[in-house]
C-alpha cells in the first residue's frame, strides 16, 4: 500500500512538472522555447534508450542510427518528394525505424558486453557513412534543408507554439507507453535479464526474444524523435546522425539515472540546455561538456535522480529517527528502559 | 576515371598501402589498449590529433630541416603519452571494467582536447611541411610516387617491428602478455598489473600521437580532424579484431585499400562498403578476424 502510493506521490510530481512546463513554455522567448522542444525530442532518444541500457542492460552505441532513419526519412519524403501528409511522414520514419532495428536485432543481440557495444557502435558509423557520402539521397555533407512540417487536422505547425504543443503531446504518449512497458509483466522480465539471464533462462523465459523485442521497441521509438528532430530544425545533416550522437544518449541516460525513465528526460534537459544556452555567453563550452561528461562519471554514477532518492530516503530515515526518540522521550518514566 | 589501368591500378595500390600504414600508427595503439585493458578509448583520435598540434610548434622552434621529422615524432608522442599517464592513472584507473564510463570518459576528454587545441593553436588548418628530399615525387615508369608515403610505410614498418619484437622477444613483453592471459595470476607472482597496464596506455597514446606527427603532413592539421579519423581507427581495429597486433596489420590494409579504391569506384557508397563489412565480421565473428575471446 505504501509502495503505491509512493509511487503515485511520484506520478503526480512529475505530471505536475509536465504541467508547469506545458503553460510556461509558450510565454518564453523564441530561442527558450527552441531549446526546451530539442530537449523534449532528445528526451525521447533518451527514454528509448533507457528501455535498453537501464532496464535490459544492452548497453547501445548505435543509438543514432533509429534516430537518423526516423530524421532522414522525414526530411526525404517532406524535401524531396513533396508529401504533405504528417501523418503518413510519422508512419514512414517509424515503420523504417522498426524495421531496421528488427534486421539490426538479428545481428547484435548475440552479442554481449563490450563486443555488443562495438557492434551498435558499427551500425553508426555505417549509417553515418551513408548520410555523409551518399548524395543523391542524402544531400551529403550539406544535408536535407525545408523540412517543414506539414499541417496536422488542419493546424498549421509552422507556428512555434502549435509545434511545441505538437512536440509536447508526443512526448508525453510516448512518456505513457514507455511507462506501461516497463510497469508491464514484459518490462519486469526486462530488468530479471539484466540482473541475471541465466536465471531467467533457468525459469524458462525466451531471454533472446525478450532482449530482441526491447531493441526494436526501443529502435522504433528514437525513430519517433528523429523525425521530431527533422521537423523542429527544418533540415537535417550527418553532423546531426554522427557517433557523437549516439554518445550523448549515453550520457543523457548516465547523467538523468538509468533505469528511471524519467531521470534520461532530466538528463536530456541539462545537455540541451548546455549546448544551446549555455553555449551562447561561454565560448569555450566545449570544456564544459567535456567536463560534464567526466563529472557525471565521477560523482554521479547512479544519475542526479539517484542522488536526489538517495537525499531523500536519508532525510525520511533521519525524521523517522527523530520522531521515534521524541516518542520516547513522550513515554512517561516508569515505561523507560 | 577508368581504376582498371594498369597506371592507375599501381597507383591505387602504393596510395592505399601508404594510407594503411598511417591508418596502423593511428589504430595499433588502439588495438593492444583494448587488448591488454578493455578499454574502449574514444579519446584515441584526439591523441592522434594533439601529435599533430605539438609537431607543428616543435616545427616552429626547431626549424624544417630533415633531422626535425624523427625530433618532433618521439617529441609529440612522448608530450602525449605523458599526458595520458596523468589521464590512465587519475581518471580512468578508477572507473574499472565499466566499459560506458570509460566511453564516456574518454569522449569527455576528446572534446576538452578539442577546445584546447583551438585555444592554443587558433581554429586554422594547417598542413605541416614535408622536410627535404621527402617533399618531392619519384617518377619511375611515367608514374610519380610522392617520397612522403614512402616515408609513413617505412614509420609504420618499423614501428610494427619494435612492437612486435618487444612483445614476442622481450621480458616486458612476456610480462604484458601474462597480464592479459591472466591479470590475478600474474599479480599473484608479483606483477604489479597497474604498471603495466598505465605504460601499455601510454605506450599506444605514444604510437597514435607519433601518426599524427607523420599524419600532419599528409592529411594536415585542424579542428575536428580527430572525429574524422576515429571512424578509421574503429574499422582497422574492428575488421582485424581487437587486441591483435597480427589483426592491426591486416586491418590497416584492409581499410586502407578499401577506402582507396572504394572512393575511385563508387564514392557515393565507399563508405558504407567499408563499414558494413565491419558490422558484418562483428556479427559473424564478435572478437573480430584475429581477435581472442
Amino acid at each position: 500500500m505504501s509502495q503505491f502510493s509512493s509511487e503515485l506521490k511520484r506520478i503526480i510530481w512529475v505530471l505536475a512538472a509536465f504541467g508547469v512546463l506545458a503553460v510556461v513554455t509558450p510565454l518564453l522567448d523564441d530561442y527558450t522555447q527552441t531549446i526546451i522542444m530539442r530537449a523534449l525530442v532528445f528526451a525521447i532518444m533518451a527514454m528509448s534508450l533507457d528501455i535498453l541500457m537501464g532496464y535490459t542492460g544492452l548497453r547501445s552505441m548505435g543509438h543514432g542510427v533509429y534516430f537518423a532513419f526516423g530524421a532522414y526519412s522525414a526530411a526525404i519524403l517532406i524535401s524531396t518528394m513533396k508529401v504533405t501528409n504528417l501523418l503518413a511522414v510519422f508512419g514512414v520514419g517509424l515503420g523504417l525505424s522498426a524495421l531496421v532495428a528488427a534486421f539490426l536485432g538479428f545481428l547484435a543481440i548475440r552479442a554481449v558486453g563490450v563486443y555488443f557495444l562495438m557492434i551498435t557502435l558499427s551500425f553508426s558509423m555505417v549509417v553515418w557513412g551513408l548520410a555523409y557520402r551518399w548524395h543523391t539521397v542524402t544531400g551529403g555533407d550539406n544535408g536535407i534543408a525545408g523540412v517543414i512540417p506539414p499541417p496536422i487536422f488542419g493546424i498549421p505547425l509552422t507556428n512555434p507554439v502549435a509545434f511545441f504543443y505538437f512536440t509536447f503531446i508526443i512526448f508525453m504518449i510516448c512518456l505513457a507507453l514507455l511507462y506501461l512497458l516497463v510497469r508491464s509483466p514484459f518490462g519486469k522480465t526486462l530488468v530479471g535479464i539484466r540482473e541475471g539471464e541465466a536465471r531467467m533462462k533457468m525459469l524458462g523465459y525466451n531471454t533472446w526474444l525478450h532482449k530482441y523485442l526491447a531493441f526494436v521497441i526501443s529502435g522504433t521509438f528514437a525513430g519517433i524523435s528523429g523525425t521530431l528532430w527533422a521537423m523542429l530544425n527544418r533540415f537535417i545533416a550527418p553532423t546531426d546522425v554522427e557517433l557523437v550522437t549516439s554518445v550523448e544518449a549515453l550520457l543523457m541516460v548516465a547523467l538523468g539515472g538509468p533505469a528511471t525513465l524519467v531521470g534520461p528526460v532530466i538528463g536530456a534537459g541539462i545537455i540541451m540546455f548546455l549546448r544551446y544556452w549555455v553555449s551562447t555567453f561561454i565560448e569555450r563550452w566545449y570544456v564544459i561538456l567535456g567536463a560534464t561528461y567526466i563529472i557525471t562519471i565521477l560523482y554521479a554514477r547512479e544519475g542526479i535522480l539517484g542522488k536526489i532518492e538517495a537525499f531523500l530516503a536519508q532525510r525520511k530515515a533521519r525524521g523517522e529517527a527523530d520522531a521515534a526518540i521524541s516518542q520516547v522521550q513522550e513515554q512517561p518514566e516508569e515505561l523507560r528502559t | 576515371m577508368d581504376v582498371f589501368t594498369l597506371h592507375n591500378l599501381i597507383e591505387l595500390s602504393y596510395n592505399s598501402l601508404s594510407y594503411a600504414a598511417l591508418l596502423f600508427l593511428l589504430a595499433s595503439g588502439l588495438s593492444i589498449i583494448f587488448g591488454v585493458m578493455r578499454i574502449v578509448n574514444l579519446a584515441h583520435a584526439a591523441f592522434f590529433l594533439l601529435g599533430g598540434y605539438i609537431a607543428l610548434t616543435t616545427y616552429r622552434v626547431l626549424g624544417t630541416a630533415l633531422w626535425t621529422l624523427p625530433v618532433a615524432m618521439v617529441v609529440g608522442g612522448g608530450v602525449v603519452a605523458a599526458l595520458s599517464v596523468f589521464i590512465e592513472r587519475y581518471f580512468l584507473r578508477r572507473l574499472g571494467q565499466d566499459t560506458v564510463a570509460q566511453v564516456l570518459v574518454t569522449i569527455g576528454f576528446a572534446f576538452i582536447f578539442f577546445d584546447t587545441n583551438i585555444l592554443i593553436w587558433t581554429g586554422d588548418n594547417y598542413m605541416l611541411h614535408r622536410p627535404w628530399p621527402l617533399d618531392d615525387s619519384t617518377v619511375i615508369g611515367g608514374i610519380s610516387f610522392p617520397r612522403y608515403r614512402a616515408f609513413m610505410i617505412l614509420a609504420a614498418v618499423l614501428a610494427w617491428a619494435i612492437l612486435y619484437f618487444v612483445i614476442e622477444r622481450t621480458r616486458a613483453g612476456a610480462i604484458v602478455r601474462a597480464t592479459v592471459d591472466d591479470p590475478q595470476m600474474a599479480r599473484g607472482i608479483g606483477i604489479n598489473t597497474n604498471v603495466v597496464q598505465m605504460s601499455i596506455y601510454a605506450l599506444g597514446v605514444f604510437l597514435s600521437a607519433m601518426g599524427g606527427v607523420v599524419g600532419g603532413s599528409f592529411l594536415g592539421v585542424a579542428p575536428g580532424l580527430d572525429f574524422q579519423v576515429l571512424p578509421y581507427a574503429f574499422a582497422v581495429v574492428i575488421i582485424g579484431g581487437l587486441g591483435s597486433l597480427t589483426g592491426a596489420v591486416v586491418g590497416s590494409i584492409v581499410v586502407g585499400f578499401m577506402d582507396n579504391f572504394g572512393t575511385a569506384l563508387f564514392p557515393e557508397l565507399s563508405y558504407f562498403a567499408l563499414f558494413a563489412p565491419m558490422a558484418i565480421i562483428l556479427a559473424v565473428k564478435p572478437t573480430g578476424l584475429f581477435g581472442r575471446g
